[in-house]
């Protein structure tokens, strides 16, 4: 499952972070997720809750998702239109040549800890 | 609960992959060692090619192969019976691997005595673009049965991939498949990519393709 990768990820930053500023415990950890990130918010929380209480620094820690809206960039008509709702496709001229501007996001925001 | 903190991180989970995967390529480099990472969907023919690879190569280089199967060690056992050293990585049912379990690959394999790692990844052309494992080069097999507009759908794929094998051509006459589309499709994502049709089962192609890693193999151990 790839959210449960991208959790033991998270862990292993935060336990890091935990080491660097001595912390005890963490009680919250606030995430920024890209609308087309491909993580599955549900089953972040569910993989989170399980590999979270594995760990002493987390255990029993909230996970607070923010999501970040997806744009994409037309170099065609130099236009920005939302990722979620047209794809690929520019729907103002139609062009495929359309990149990414932000969307895909994944970010250890900020954490409440003691 | 007094003194509750907050600590802003502002950390992204890719930035500090890629930072690992940096370290990894520098600690690959130091031991003059050459990872590949390949990558593809499931059953595009990553064994097959591995296997006809090595014996290609296995009288010029040390090999070693880290398999990534889900859940079996048939890949490993395959491999393993061509003579050159092989590990069955655990990622307990996991989609992609990062550079920290690709390390500890690498750890378990011991790449001291190896010229040429390669790291079979998880069957699967989503996640693996997205986590960097820390290789020397990225490669992907594109099978014929998948089609041709496969870069299209999958464009993060391609445009990491240094090199595309597009294998089992030998059923290009079954499936309405168009080469020359498929390559425009290709370097329309990545026009640095390197693309060399192969057939697995008879072996057709792989000769440019043993040439293109032994030219990368050198430079890493030279
Ligand atoms: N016709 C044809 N079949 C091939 C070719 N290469 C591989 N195959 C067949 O494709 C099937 C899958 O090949 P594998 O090498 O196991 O593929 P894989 O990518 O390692 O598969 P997973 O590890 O399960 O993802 C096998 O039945 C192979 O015999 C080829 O060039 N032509
Ligand atoms: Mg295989
Ligand atoms: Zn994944
Ligand atoms: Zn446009």
């Amino acid at each position: 499952m790839h959210e449960l990768g991208v959790v033991f990820r998270i862990i292993d930053d935060l336990t890091e972070l935990g080491k660097e500023n001595e912390l005890e415990k963490i009680h919250s950890v606030t995430l920024e997720l890209g609308e087309v990130s491909g993580v599955v918010p549900s089953l972040l929380t569910d993989a989170w809750k399980w590999a979270a209480d594995r760990t002493e620094l987390m255990k029993g820690a909230e996970l607070i998702i923010e999501t970040l809206p997806a744009v994409t960039f037309c170099e065609d008509c130099k236009s920005e239109y939302e990722t979620v709702a047209y794809g690929k496709i520019c729907p103002k001229c139609g062009s495929n040549h359309t990149y990414l501007l932000k969307g895909n996001e994944f970010m250890i925001k900020e954490i409440a800890a003691t | 609960m007094d003194n509750v903190r907050v600590i802003e991180v502002k950390r992204s989970i890719f930035e500090s992959n890629d930072q690992d995967a940096e370290k990894l390529r520098g600690e690959l480099k130091d031991s003059k060692t050459f990872l590949l990472n390949l990558m593809s969907s499931p059953g595009s023919g990553k064994t097959t090619t591995l296997t006809r690879t090595i014996e290609l190569l296995k009288d010029k280089y040390r090999i070693g192969v880290m398999e990534a199967d889900i859940d079996s060690d048939v890949d490993a056992k395959t491999i393993a019976a061509t003579g050159v050293k092989a590990i069955q990585l655990h990622t307990g049912g996991m989609c992609h691997l990062d550079a920290d379990m690709t390390r500890q690959g690498v750890r378990e394999l011991g790449v001291e005595d190896v010229d040429f790692a390669i790291l079979e990844n998880v069957g699967n052309l989503v996640c693996p673009a997205e986590f960097d494992t820390g290789s020397t080069k990225n490669a992907m097999i594109l099978s014929v049965p998948e089609g041709h507009d496969k870069p299209l759908k999958y464009p993060l794929m391609f445009s990491i991939c240094d090199v595309v094998l597009i294998n089992k051509i030998d059923v290009m006459p079954y499936f309405d498949f168009d080469l020359e589309k498929c390559k425009e499709n290709i370097l329309f994502r990545n026009p640095n990519a390197k693309i060399i049709p192969i057939c697995a089962k008879t072996g057709e192609g792989m000769q440019e393709w043993a040439d293109w890693l032994s030219e990368n193999i050198e430079e890493a151990i030279k």
